[in-house]
């Protein structure tokens, strides 16, 4: 069966492969023959030359790199502690009762729309930025990781204690595991709410990043170097969520 | 002795006074007596199973176990119905895990339970995880789990309650070759009046609301309890024994008139 099942999926890939390529093929061939607007379909063959050029510049690194570290930084911020509150909540009824309404009051607010206030308390720099990346991260993986506690059987907690485990071992073998694989999800929602949020400051508000050079393609009309920097931000958005993936199944494959 | 209950009771607070799951609870247990506690579902066993492993406080009464010199054996260890493994550790890791939380260092914990492991045939499992053991193994690997630690007390919560019934004939055999090489005072609560007769030295009887103690039954039979038409037929009369003391409780829970 899952022989079958792989040689399924496989043909299946190869398939969307040819299909996509037979897509890029017919776009090449239309935009030459000048069926297509060129400001807005530009051939795949001049956006990949575009890719390279900006690659071989180091322009792209340089931008990858901005975004790279902004986001991370928010992300590091704003997803550990949401971690930390999330394990906590999961773990007390009494913390649960006390701030659940909190997050269910605070976590719908669109981030961005934190942005002004940001600035007011934090200035027009770069901090105002991180902050709203990292409240944007915030949310998920306390969210993630209440729900990782909570998910596991009260009699994983039964045993542990029956056992005589500390509370420090209660916490290293059972909370942390077991809530792992949500975990792992709540990080891979934190990262894309990251991403989103340090795109939308980049559009509006940095002289650098891969969002900025998006806005700057747009102010100059270069519509080859727009599509090069969304294919490199849609590139990463599939890295991480691909390696997470890979991850979790590495690391909770009893979690199918 | 191996230990004693004491008239335990335990109330569960409800905006009306409260819903009595035990009432007067009293038995004592031999050293290395096996005891089946066999009763409907809702009739308070596993209320009863968790206040002698002290997981939860009775309202009254009391448990008492003997003082004894061996101070590094744990006075309980626990078999669950299902869901008893950490299903993020190894076999290994799961059957030293008593071992892991009293201190014992890695090696001596391996090297101990490793030898519970093979004593199941499992040795070539040691290092799976459990959802790659089909649910009879993973209940094999719970059991071992528990008398690795060495408990003074093993108490068992419907151990093969989730598992087929040819399979679960085969375990119960099991559990008593374990237990012969390595005795000391089991606890097992079932719903299968017949595993409480082919396992138990002692059947205790228990009905619900509130829970109690009916009857008490020695099985003074050998085991294995088994003749060659099936279950031995002294087995087969206390079988039917119980089941018209427990008939009209059952049929009550279910509104079923007599």
């Amino acid at each position: 069966m899952i022989a079958v099942a792989g040689a399924a999926s496989r043909h299946a890939g190869v398939l969307a492969g040819v299909v996509g390529c037979a897509a890029l093929a017919a776009w090449e061939v239309m935009a030459r023959a000048g069926l297509l607007a060129p400001l807005l379909f530009p051939a795949p063959s001049v956006i990949a030359w575009k890719v390279a050029a900006l690659a071989g510049s180091g322009e792209l690194a340089r931008q990858t790199g901005a975004t790279l570290s902004r986001m991370s930084l928010g992300l590091v911020l704003g997803g550990v502690p949401g971690a930390a509150a999330g394990l906590a909540m999961g773990s007390s009824r009494r913390l649960r009762v006390l701030l659940d309404p909190i997050v269910a009051a605070l976590h719908p607010v669109p981030k961005i729309a934190l942005l002004p206030l940001v600035m007011i308390a934090f200035g027009i720099g770069e901090a105002s930025k991180i902050v709203v990346i990292a409240v944007s991260a915030f949310f998920p993986m306390l969210i993630g990781a209440m729900a990782g506690v909570r998910q596991i059987s009260p009699i994983h907690f039964e045993v542990a204690r029956s056992c005589g485990a500390s509370r420090v071992k209660v916490l290293t073998r059972v909370v942390l595991p077991g809530s792992l694989p949500l975990l792992i999800a709540g990080t891979r929602l934190a990262l894309n709410t990251a991403l989103l949020l340090t795109m939308a400051v980049e559009l509006v508000l940095t002289q650098n990043g891969l969002g900025s050079m998006i806005w700057m393609a747009w102010q100059t009309l270069r519509v080859e170097q727009l599509y090069a920097s969304l294919i490199v931000v849609s590139a990463l958005g599939w890295f991480f969520n691909t390696v997470l993936e890979r991850l979790a199944a590495r690391l909770a494959p009893w979690h199918a | 002795m191996g230990f004693r209950c004491r008239q335990i009771g335990k109330v569960y607070p409800t905006g009306d006074g409260g819903v009595r799951a035990l009432e007067d609870v009293t038995f004592s247990v031999a050293p290395e007596e096996f005891v089946s506690i066999v009763g409907p579902s809702g009739c308070g066993k596993t209320t009863l199973l968790k206040i002698i492993a002290g997981l939860i406080a009775p309202t009254s009464g009391t448990v008492e176990f003997p003082d004894g010199a061996n101070g590094d054996r744990p006075r309980t260890a626990l078999v669950f119905q299902e869901h008893g493994l950490f299903p993020w550790m190894t076999v290994l890791d799961n059957v030293a895990f008593g071992l892991e939380m009293r201190g014992v260092a890695r090696p001596e914990r391996s090297e101990r339970a490793r030898a519970f492991i093979e004593k199941v045939g499992l040795a070539p499992f040691a290092r799976s995880h459990p959802h790659e053991l089909s649910a009879g193994m993973q209940q094999r690997v719970g059991i071992v789990r528990a008398f690795v630690s060495n408990p003074r007390v093993l108490l068992m919560d419907e151990p093969f309650g989730s598992l087929d019934a040819q399979t679960r004939l085969v375990l119960q055999d099991e559990l008593l070759r374990i237990w012969k090489d390595d005795r000391k005072v089991v606890i097992h609560v079932t719903h299968d009046i017949e595993e409480a007769v082919r396992l138990g030295d002692r059947v205790l009887v228990m009905t619900g609301r509130p829970g109690h103690i009916l009857e008490e039954i020695a099985i003074p039979l050998d085991r294995p309890r088994d003749s060659s038409g099936g279950i031995a037929p002294q087995v087969a009369e206390i079988r039917w024994h119980i089941w018209k003391i427990l008939e009209s409780d059952v049929r009550k829970g279910l509104w079923i008139p007599e």
